[in-house]
């Protein structure tokens, strides 16, 4: 079998990524309103983007410390006290208290209660459990769930009003994006993709492991702690902006997995965010032009992310 | 030279390492023996700062290790844990390639290449190059390793365990090399094993431990004798001379029972045959 490179690899998909792109910015534009067709959608994609570059840089970079290709923030439970977190509001708030209309209150209150939440888990557990992988991802599943039922609970409590409200911000989803928001977002998320850039060759020898990495003159203890400060930002960030996005990262960064077979972190993340990319790009093309925005983003994303997850599953099981 | 000084570890009560004191000389091959649970790899990942010890102090070359840089010790000392199995793709020069991170950080130059050639060489890795290495051998993966601790170019290489799984033949192998190391690049190397024909056979000193304790230490004349392993490994080990090295012949079955009076007789009785043929 005749082996690409990885820079054509790298190449072929930015070409396909900007023809997604462009593509959708262009089709199916009625001159008539396109002044107001076109500013609505660059919006979208600028969401996307950014989204796209948190969930992918963050997924890896965590991957690379757990050593593992099957757990992501999210599935560790961040997403079930992101919906947590925004039934609480509605519940105690009430639907017009000005936390849950504020978007900007709304925004900055559920990523500081997300970065908290993802520190503690992250700080507490890893300690707890010395990275043992099955034992974190246990312990995040249990964490999740009961978060989710801590909300459902509530939601069963609340007004039919109040909860179609709730609902909308329960699914991922870049419909309803608040562009005051999309320039913190990108400073914050620009911000913590440059940091770990600045030192990404670390990361390489990071994932030989710790010892390797200790012998090799790297600070692996105090870099993982300053790493999973960047991820709790980056994730929380994103889930702020849009809404759970739960099996996002874990399709992305395991097709840059499968398309670059390196350990680079290079190729990884510039390949993972430009998968990431394309995917929401795909994805927001069929639910706005296929199904008539009848069908929220994360519901398209999670079928596919899960049905993935179960591959990998089942794939991991046979060796 | 390195010193260690009252290094000791505990987990909840249990004292694995019990303020261990030893030197290891420069130039030589320092094996480190003991039974299973004696804290021998608690002690090599203490000595290499991998593991933070609860008291005392690490010197090499007069200098306290636990307060150096880290980056700084890495073009000093290297440390080869067992390998574990890595789940990445990649390649044998990649891997390799890793030893040179405590200098070019990354961007390899065209001395870090050269370098690189000559362990690949030194290892005879050539072919296997461009393998990724979880398509290789238990040995020709180790071998892998070892030529990124050559790479590294460090005074002291420690191995904890580097024959464990490997054959008669691969086993030998990674001890000529570790020999050539000392004898050609005047490394100084420090090994934590567990067959102690082979500690006898290829190292300089050997130190033994007990309980987390050092129970003795010298050279491999020193330690290797009978009353000595016996007590340490509380079984009965014989030793004899075998082309001018300690053999410890210690299965204890039937062979056990032979006593030296035992042994004579059948001599004899061999020479007697002989005689008569």
């Amino acid at each position: 079998m005749l082996k690409m490179t990885n820079n054509k690899v790298l190449l072929i998909l930015t070409a396909i990524t900007i023809g997604a792109v462009a593509l959708y910015m262009l089709y199916d534009l009625n001159p008539a309103i396109y002044f107001y067709q076109l500013p609505s959608r660059v919006k979208r994609i600028a969401a996307i983007v950014i989204v796209g570059v948190a969930i992918a840089v963050s997924t890896v970079i965590f991957q690379t410390i757990v050593k593992n290709r099957i757990l992501t923030p999210s599935i560790m439970g961040l997403d079930s006290v992101y919906v947590f977190i925004q039934t609480s509001m509605i519940f105690f708030g009430g639907a017009s208290s000005a936390i849950v209309l504020n978007s900007k209150a709304n925004y900055f209150v559920s990523m500081l209660l997300l970065v908290i939440f993802t520190l503690f888990v992250f700080r507490f557990l890893f300690r707890f459990t010395k990275n043992n992988v099955f034992l974190l991802l246990l312990i995040g599943i249990i964490l999740g769930t009961l978060f989710g039922n801590l909300a459902t609970f509530m939601q069963m409590m609340i007004s039919p009003e109040d909860f179609l409200i709730l609902q909308n911000s329960l699914f991922g989803s870049f419909s309803a994006v608040d562009e005051s928001l999309l320039g913190i977002t990108g400073v914050i998320v620009v911000l913590s993709v440059l940091y770990v850039l600045r030192d990404f060759n670390s990361l390489d020898v990071m994932s030989l492991g710790r010892d390797h990495a200790m012998n090799l003159g790297v600070d692996y203890d105090r870099k993982v702690s300053q790493l999973l400060i960047v991820i709790a930002i980056l994730v929380s960030a994103a889930t702020a902006l849009v809404g759970p996005m739960m099996f996002l990262g874990l399709l992305v960064v395991n097709i840059a997995h499968e398309l670059f077979s390196t350990y680079r972190h290079l190729y990884l993340i510039i390949g993972s965010v430009l998968i990431s990319v394309l995917t929401l790009v795909l994805g927001q093309m069929a639910i706005q032009f296929m199904f008539d925005g009848g069908v929220e983003l994360s519901v398209i994303i999670n079928l596919v992310g899960g049905l993935y997850f179960i591959y990998l599953m089942l794939r991991r099981s046979k060796v | 030279m390195i010193k260690v000084r009252d290094i000791a570890k505990s987990y909840g009560e249990k004292k694995v390492v019990d303020d261990v004191s030893l030197s290891i000389e420069k130039g030589k091959i320092t094996s480190l023996i003991g039974p299973n649970g004696a804290g021998k790899s608690t002690v090599i990942s203490m000595v290499t700062r991998l593991l933070d010890k609860d008291s005392g102090e690490v010197l090499i070359e007069g200098d306290n290790i636990f307060t150096q840089p880290n980056n700084a010790l890495a073009k000093r000392i290297s440390i080869l844990k067992q390998t574990n199995h890595l789940e990445l793709k990649i390649t044998v020069r990649e891997l390799v390639s890793f030893g040179r991170y405590p200098y070019s950080k990354g961007r390899l130059k065209d001395e870090d290449h050269r370098i690189i050639d000559e362990a690949i060489e030194y290892m005879e890795l050539g072919e296997l190059e461009d393998r990724y290495i979880d398509e290789l051998s238990g040995g020709q993966r180790q071998r892998a390793y070892i030529a990124m601790t050559i790479v590294q170019d460090t005074e002291y290489i420690f191995l904890d365990e580097p024959l464990n799984n490997l054959d008669m033949k691969h086993s030998v192998q990674i001890m000529q090399i570790l020999r050539r190391l000392v004898r050609e690049k005047g490394k100084t190397i420090i090994i934590v094993i567990h067959d102690i024909n082979f500690a006898s056979c290829y190292s300089d000193n050997i130190i033994a431990l007990k309980n987390g304790r050092v129970a003795v230490s010298g050279t491999k004349h020193e330690v290797i004798k009978k009353n000595i392993l016996e007590e340490i490994y509380e079984m009965e080990i014989n030793i004899q001379c075998i082309f001018g090295h300690n053999i410890c012949i210690y299965f204890d079955d039937q062979a056990g029972d032979v006593t030296e009076d035992d042994a004579q007789e059948y001599a004899q009785t061999v020479a007697h045959e002989q005689l008569r043929a």
